[in-house]
């Protein structure tokens, strides 16, 4: 017998003889914040997230600018702002290596926990999200879902073949309990809302 | 009532005054208190270690010491959630399972069954930090466990409550196990007096003169702590302070 | 490698980032962070507190628990981090807890979920495969840790893999993989800080969540002083976590295949699902272009809906983090890349036919169980000398070696803590005790004990002996304890003092004074 044989028949062989129905499980959406937009800030606040504040008029995008100004590589998958490595022409993830910003949309996010759901449509090259040292995310504010169970009922999740929930940045407390950010991923994440555009992509 | 008072072995060699204090208490409220006298043990120092059948007689003798009783009540935790809980070494006939229904620890039997709302005579102007053995706590559910998000209820501090002049202290880790455990004070001494030793510190910490519990077991093993690393804490069973104990 | 770096005053390798702005703990001059301002607001110690190690291991032996966590209690300083990270855990777990008002009916979902799907583990493992198939992902089965390690090999020998990057899982510590490679010569290279340690350290991990808790920032600067050739007097916990990075960064973009361990696979999907805090297993996924996933039968649910409950739970109940920073959904190969998944079991079907321990199978080692534990938070993990330590390793641990680990049920007070916080409601504390009674019956309990036991028994079934026996409380002074004293020696009183004997029983008083009515 094939060793799939062999652990199904073990399984059958040993199940226990109880009856144990699948429960359903509730939205637990009755009482949401106010401000869907101002919960998940708070959320990412928590997480070791920045949230960046669009200023109230002109250009939208002039706190994304700033942030980037000093930095050597910049690699954008969003048609709101062009970086200087074009994700397009990477030939081997190994090409990401040096990135420093990378600016990318994210699917939706998810209010309760302040996570961002990056996909593969999203990222096009999925390691950019890991090898670049910063990350930027821009975020339609009507793309926030309530809780983790509404986050659950999203197509993402049935059509792409990777997508992840980035709630703040790279973070590891290994050593005495002490948090540092950039553990082996970026070093800092950063979402700015932005309207998402006619984009086709999406 | 008639009760049945089963006093286990530690609180008969070690601690008699626990005992009569639960036996006067229960008289004051107007029992028929009978001390079989040929009891011994629970069995659950043998259960406990996973010696089931090793229970067996001492089990048998139990519930033939403690039948025909309206209500079995013992000033321990422990014990009762063996005898409730876990005494199933000898067959489960309808007087065995009449017994283990019928055994209720002191502080329950107080405050659900008894429902005591005064205890005119007891007055203790201390400063106290209670605590709920893990048999208590979490067997028997005197109290809310720190690890639920549920509403906050204590039995014990009800019962407390109603005592003139006490003042109850906060510790840090109001719910951390001891380190008694049964057989695993000896099992795993230095773990277990390691856990004491914090155990009486953080009561010390929060400012308590008495450490309080409903278990006599626990208090000997945290007195026993206290004593080698040399915290200055007093020990009293919950018994003695609704008994009236002045200190 | 290219990555932005400044040489800072003294020398050592410094990120831009590792000065920001927004870290409260940070000390800031002329707008620069001030480096190791940890270390240096430690005072200098010429000699570090060496670090206890694990429970001696002998072949088949029954692991001594207890002298190992005697001598990591004998090392204060360690000790004392460690209770103390722990608990402030289960702080923060119990603080996220508080924030959620369906907490408990989270956790009766989580546990109703994994008991219907336990119950029906075939069909869903059925499912799961020709799901994930039809999505391109390869399907594989292991019996056992050998056949694991033998399937995966063959893949990356297949592939002409030299070196592996892979995140944590407990299921390859499980199964010895890291031996075994080494045995065939692939390089393999943990990539999470914590396990990294251990692997640099040659020890295995002391925590299924925290692998190196155990260590004190000295202990972590003297590995990597000897390992990745940092300074060995500096013990800044940021100078040690940023040396890594940098000292890993060149393998991971190096490697050739990567590997994940899986929390959870969802059967309707063919989807599994990685939860990780520093971003390693979605490098060790994304970057190499083979990924393998080595995951447990049991980690299987029936749909996404099903997992909102249980990455709800998580993190909460692990770290008391609302979630892992990264929870990510792997369903299919990515374009140009190839993903195997190896379904192991590994005594988890055997596991399922024992009456009194199936429900184990619902863990989804959060390791909150660890964190509460009294009596593990002052022993270390590696005291427990097996793969799972803690609570939950005292009732899985025996069915993998009876024998071995017939000690460890024992290492408990049987407080229930740990049932209490598990977010999949296993009733651990009773298993523990249930695992006593099956340890006895199959006679893996030494004699001395045994003997102890059933004299014990013997004398408290018959009153007259007994009474004999602790006549007066300073004869039950000598006897009581007995009771529960193996070898002979007086164990209660070498660490804390005896009971003061009061001048007469409760038996003897009452005979006194209500004796008339008796």
């Amino acid at each position: 017998m094939s060793s799939r044989d062999d652990i199904l028949a073990a399984i059958r062989a040993n199940l226990p003889r109880v009856d144990r129905p699948l429960p359903h499980v509730p939205l637990f959406d009755d009482d949401p914040p106010t401000s869907l937009l101002s919960a998940f800030k708070d959320s990412l606040h928590r997480m070791g997230g920045v949230f960046l504040d669009p200023p109230a008029s002109g250009d939208l995008l002039a706190p994304l600018r700033a942030k980037i100004a000093d930095a050597k590589i910049v690699c954008s998958t969003v048609p709101e702002i062009a970086g200087n490595r074009d994700i397009a022409g990477v030939g081997v993830v190994r090409d990401l290596a040096d990135v420093d910003f990378a600016i990318v949309r994210a699917s939706f996010a998810v209010a309760e926990t302040g996570s961002v759901l990056l996909s593969d449509a999203d990222l096009r090259v999925n390691a950019v999200a890991y090898l670049a040292q910063h990350l930027i995310v821009l975020l339609d504010p009507a793309d926030i879902v309530v809780n983790l169970h509404h986050a659950y009922r999203r197509p993402e999740f049935r059509d792409r073949h990777y997508a992840c929930f980035h709630t703040g940045p790279s973070a590891t407390a290994d050593i005495e309990g002490v948090l540092i950010h950039g553990a082996q991923g970026v070093r800092s994440l950063s979402v700015l809302p932005v309207v998402r555009a006619g984009d086709p992509n999406h | 009532m008639r009760i049945g008072l089963f006093i286990p072995c530690y609180i008969d060699a070690f601690f008699p005054e626990v005992g009569i204090a639960t036996l006067e208490l229960l008289e004051r409220l107007g029992h028929e208190v009978v001390y079989p006298r040929d009891q011994t043990c629970c069995g659950q120092p043998m259960a406990n270690s996973g010696f089931n059948a090793d229970a067996a007689g001492t089990e048998a003798l139990f519930v033939r010491n403690f039948s025909g009783f309206d209500y079995v009540v013992a000033p321990s935790g422990s014990c009762v959630h063996h005898v409730r809980d876990n005494l199933d070494a000898i067959e489960q006939t309808d007087q065995v399972k009449e017994v283990r229904s019928r055994t209720y620890e002191l502080v329950e039997f107080l405050h659900d069954i008894e429902k005591v709302d005064a205890f005119p005579w007891a007055k203790f102007p201390h400063r106290v930090g209670l605590h709920n053995s893990c048999g208590t706590l979490r067997r028997l559910k005197h109290a809310l466990p720190s690890e639920l998000n549920e509403p906050f209820f204590s039995k014990p501090i009800d019962l407390l409550s109603k005592v003139e002049g006490i003042e109850f202290v906060k510790p840090a880790r109001p719910d951390e196990c001891c380190g008694f455990g049964g057989t695993f004070s000896v099992f795993e001494e230095v773990v277990s007096t390691k856990m004491g030793y914090d155990k009486v510190s953080d009561h010390a910490q929060a400012g308590a003169e008495y450490i309080v519990s409903a278990d006599s077991s626990c208090l000997m093993h945290q007195q026993g702590c206290a004593e080698r690393i040399g915290v200055p804490m007093k020990f009293i069973h919950i018994a003695q302070i609704l008994n009236g104990a002045s200190a | 490698m290219s990555t932005v770096r400044e040489q800072t005053d003294d020398g050592a390798m410094l990120h831009p980032e590792q000065r920001a702005e927004g870290d409260p703990d940070a000390i800031i001059r002329d707008g620069r962070r001030l480096d190791h301002a940890e270390g240096t607001s430690k005072p200098l110690r010429a000699h570090p507190e060496p670090q206890p190690r694990g429970a001696k291991v002998h072949g088949n032996r029954p692991v001594d628990q207890q002298e190992a966590a005697a001598r990591f209690i004998a090392a204060p300083e360690h000790e004392k981090m460690h209770d103390e990270r722990l608990w402030d855990l289960r702080q923060k777990r119990d603080r996220e807890m508080h924030g959620i008002p369906e907490w408990e009916e989270l956790r009766s979902l989580a546990s109703a979920i994994k008991e219907h799907t336990l119950t029906h583990l075939d069909e869903y493992l059925d499912q799961f495969e020709a799901n994930a198939s039809a999505n391109g992902i390869h399907v594989h089965w292991a019996r056992d840790a050998a056949e694991h390690n033998q399937i995966v090999h063959a893949i990356l020998r297949d592939n002409g893999v030299k070196s592996l990057i892979k995140s944590k899982s407990m299921l390859t510590e499980e199964c010895g993989f890291r031996h075994y490679m080494a045995s065939v010569g692939i390089e393999v290279i943990e990539t999470d800080l914590g396990e990294r340690i251990q692997q640099l350290d040659n020890e295995d991990p002391s925590h299924v969540v925290v692998p190196a808790v155990h260590k004190l920032r000295t202990d972590v600067a003297a590995v990597f002083s000897r390992t990745i050739g940092t300074d060995p007097n500096n013990s800044d916990v940021h100078y040690l976590a940023e040396a890594q990075r940098e000292a890993t960064r060149p393998l991971i973009l190096n490697a050739d295949a990567g590997m994940t361990g899986g929390n959870f696979m969802v059967a309707e999907t063919g989807t599994f699902v990685v939860c990780t805090n520093e971003g390693n297993a979605d490098l060790s996924a994304n970057v190499p272009k083979l990924h393998i996933a080595s995951i447990g039968i049991e980690k299987i649910i029936p749909r996404l809906e099903h997992l909102a409950v249980f990455v709800r739970l998580l993190s909460r109940s692990a770290l008391g983090s609302p979630i892992t920073q990264y929870t990510s959904h792997f369903r299919g190969p990515r374009a140009g890349g190839e993903m195997h998944v190896v379904l192991v079991d590994n005594g988890r079907s055997e596991r399922l036919g024992l009456a009194e321990f199936w429900t184990s199978l619902k863990c989804i080692r959060c390791g909150a169980c660890m964190n509460t534990c009294p009596v593990y938070r002052r022993s270390g993990g590696l005291s427990y000398g097996a793969t799972y330590s803690g609570p939950i390793g005292l009732i899985i641990d025996p069915t993998f070696n009876a024998r071995k680990y017939s000690n460890l049920p024992y290492a408990s007070s049987l407080n229930g803590s740990c049932s209490n916080v598990c977010p999949v409601k296993i009733n651990i504390h009773e298993q523990i005790y249930a695992w006593r009674r099956v340890l006895v019956e199959q006679h893996e309990v030494p004699l001395a004990k045994r003997a102890a036991m059933k004299a014990a028994g013997v004398l408290l079934s018959r009153p007259a002996a007994y009474r004999a026996a602790i006549a007066a409380a300073d004869t039950a002074l000598a006897h009581l304890p007995r009771f529960v004293i193996y070898n002979g020696l007086n164990a209660w009183g070498k660490h804390r003092e005896v009971p003061h004997p009061p001048k007469e029983t409760f038996h003897s008083w009452d005979h006194a004074n209500r004796g008339a009515k008796r």
